[in-house]
């Protein structure tokens, strides 16, 4: 389901008189299984063209494939479907329902497709204990840290083992253990489940861990580099 | 719609509802009052309605009558009938039937030593006509028939006036027999009653039923049989059944055909305690769809959040609604708890003499009976929550409608 791709992608944003490029002309392939960062300096595209593969934004040219999805032709019900049952996301700025409890939170997601309460209930406990929130399951996210709701909405994106994860700077509010800690785990699901992971990210600790670097300027992709991930020192 | 994502609409809903405490609260109290504002206006309609119709009622009588077929046409005693007997006597003695009368109702002529005057002379069993509420309700000189073979008459206030005659004197009371002869006889005023309208005092004259039979040779025949069940809006329910009991001549009419006057005024309240809620309630509407608003427009990013979730349209949308559902029903059970508290203690009348002069000539007292009655809340509850949900539609649709990724961009 997770090869994805983009052909010939545009996207540009309009504010007032100005044009902003967002994308401008993408080409990518990315195969099932793959561990992939998107680099790059703020502004670059990276969140448009995440956003772009989840369905969540619509270019104004291109096309978009992930799996058996025709991103670009679906409709909104499809696209909240595909979403709902293929995609883990973690974005960028916004991620947790304030009313909901950091447990709640991480539920969300599986009470809307329907799981049994035991059976949810479970897994998403033992997926907070993973990401280090053991006894914070019932704080609302206005009584956590920027690193605790970070970790929460991680813990959303992975704890039903979608096919594709697509991270926004998943480790922008954490500390370089945790960073290091969560890369691990990313690593871990993507060679035991095979997960399919693309991870935009600013912070060079991160892109240690990625098999194939992706580069953008400018909502170009400038490089595409193969390399061994080599991990961060802790 | 799976259960899991149901049980998480309603969590949602429920605790959003909750998160601006103070606007809730406000809202709540206006949809309180307002359900308050409607049931109290009904009530106190149905009270008013609920007093006229007895009175007119009472002055039909009855909810129900039977003639002979010719009697409504022709009111003279040669079409007169035999008292209810077999199916039809079998027919009024059971339930719905609460009590009924058989009554003499002929034209007539009172002549005093001064004057003379045409009424209406009903021959009447005092017990029959107090089951029914007919008897005048007060005697302001001397005392009603004993029986149906007191040979008395007794005559209203405005009659004796007229006549210039008094308690204790004697008076001829005219009428045709059946054969168009003459019948007359000479009878003692022992009565003299007061009525909430001139008109009646004018024109109704009381005398024994049997003593009447016997003036107008008809043996024991009667004009009408009046019948009630004392619950006048059932009555299509029920009247069918005599219709079918009573014999061939005869004819059973409900009050509804026998006062078009009444069954139009009924009719006119009922439409209007609906209109009075439906404008109540589009008062209330414009909070309840700026509160809705105010909600979707704070929690933008939330919504594209959840969007960007795979939660689907019609879920945000469901989520929207079912959280004015939840204001809409407390409000309700508010409102209705209120309307409850305020309407019992009042339901044993509200004088209102000092406003209202003048109510009399519509058949009403000068005392309120706020009526509480089920179908009154519930069409204030159908009102609420139908407008209610049509209302929040606007919003929660738009809701639904936002694109997840501006939504989630939006920055507040
Ligand atoms: N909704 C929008 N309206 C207007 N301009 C936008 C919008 N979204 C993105 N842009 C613009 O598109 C360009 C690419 O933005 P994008 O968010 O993809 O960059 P990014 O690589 O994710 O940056 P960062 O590292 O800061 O997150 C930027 O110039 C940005 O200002
Ligand atoms: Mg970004």
């Amino acid at each position: 389901m997770s090869s994805i791709s983009c052909r010939n992608l545009c996207r540009t944003f309009h504010q007032g008189d100005e044009v902003i490029t967002g994308l401008d002309h993408v080409d990518l392939d990315i195969e099932e299984g793959e561990f992939v960062c998107l680099s790059g300096p703020s502004g670059s595209g990276k969140t448009t063209l995440l956003n772009a593969m989840g369905g969540l934004d619509t270019p104004d040219e291109g096309e978009i494939t992930v799996g058996k999805y025709r991103v670009d032709k679906l409709s909104k019900n499809e696209l909240a479907e595909m979403r709902l049952h293929d995609i883990g996301f973690v974005f960028q700025a916004y991620n947790l329902i304030p009313v909901l409890s950091a447990i709640e939170n991480v539920e969300f997601v599986m009470q809307v497709q329907g799981i049994a309460a035991a059976d949810r209930g479970a897994r998403a406990r033992a997926i907070l204990a993973e990401v280090g929130l053991q006894g914070l399951e019932d704080r609302r996210p206005g009584d956590m840290s920027g690193g605790q709701q970070q970790r929460v909405a991680v813990a959303r994106a992975i704890v039903n083992q979608p096919a594709l994860v697509l991270a926004d700077e998943p480790t922008a509010n954490l500390d370089t253990r945790s960073a290091a800690q969560f890369m691990d785990l990313f690593v871990a699901l993507n060679r035991q489940h095979g997960i399919t992971f693309v991870i935009s990210t600013h912070d060079t600790r991160v892109m240690a861990y990625a098999r194939r670097l992706i580069r953008m300027r400018d909502g170009r992709i400038v490089a595409d580099e193969q390399q061994e991930p080599h991990g961060m020192a802790v | 719609m799976k259960r899991g994502s149901l049980s998480v609409v309603s969590t949602l809903a429920w605790r959003n509802l909750w998160r601006n405490h103070r606007r809730t609260l406000i809202m709540l109290l206006a949809i309180a009052i307002g359900v308050w504002a409607m049931i109290f206006m009904a009530a106190l309609m149905r009270g008013m309605t609920d007093e006229m119709m007895r009175n007119g009622l009472n002055n039909l009588p009855g909810e129900v009558q039977i003639h002979q077929a010719n009697y409504r046409d022709d009111p003279s005693v040669a079409n007169s009938m035999a008292p209810p007997a077999g199916e039809l006597a079998r027919e009024l003695a059971r339930p719905p039937v609460a009590a009924w009368a058989a009554r003499v109702r002929v034209p007539a002529v009172v002549a005093s030593e001064r004057d003379s005057r045409g009424v209406t002379l009903l021959g009447v069993d005092p017990a029959s006509e107090r089951a029914i509420g007919s008897l005048p309700g007060d005697i302001q000189e001397g005392r009603f028939l004993e029986d149906e073979h007191d040979r008395g008459l007794v005559i209203g206030r405005k009659l004796a006036s007229r006549l210039e005659t008094a308690l204790g004197k004697r008076v001829v009371l005219m009428s045709q027999d059946p054969q168009n002869d003459i019948a007359d006889r000479g009878v003692r005023v022992v009565g003299i009653y007061r009525a909430r309208l001139e008109g009646t005092e004018d024109q109704f004259v009381y005398a024994g039923r049997a003593a009447v039979q016997e003036m107008l040779g008809i043996g024991d025949r009667v004009s009408e049989v009046a019948v009630t069940a004392h619950d006048y809006r059932a009555v299509d329910r029920w009247y069918p059944q005599l219709a079918a009991a009573v014999g061939q001549g005869l004819e059973v009419a409900p009050w509804t055909e026998l006062d078009s006057f009444l069954a139009s005024y009924l009719s006119v309240q009922d439409g209007f305690s609906l209109v009075f809620m439906v404008v109540v309630f589009l008062v209330l509407s414009f909070g309840l769809v700026n509160t809705l608003a105010m909600a979707v427009f704070e929690r933008v990013r939330e919504i594209g959040l959840m969007q960007a979730l795979g939660m689907p349209p019609s879920l945000i949308l469901g989520q929207l609604l079912l959280e004015s559902l939840y204001l809409l029903g407390l409000g309700l059970a508010l409102g209705n708890l209120l309307a409850l508290a305020s309407i019992r203690p009042l339901e044993s009348g509200i004088d209102i003499s000092a406003v209202a002069q003048g109510m009399e000539m519509m058949g009403m007292g000068t005392t309120l009976y706020p009526a509480l009655a089920l179908t009154d809340m519930a069409m204030s509850t159908a009102v609420v929550i139908v407008l209610g949900l049509l209302a929040s539609l606007l919003p929660a649709w738009r809701a639904a409608r936002l694109e997840p990724v501006t939504a989630l961009n939006t920055t507040m």
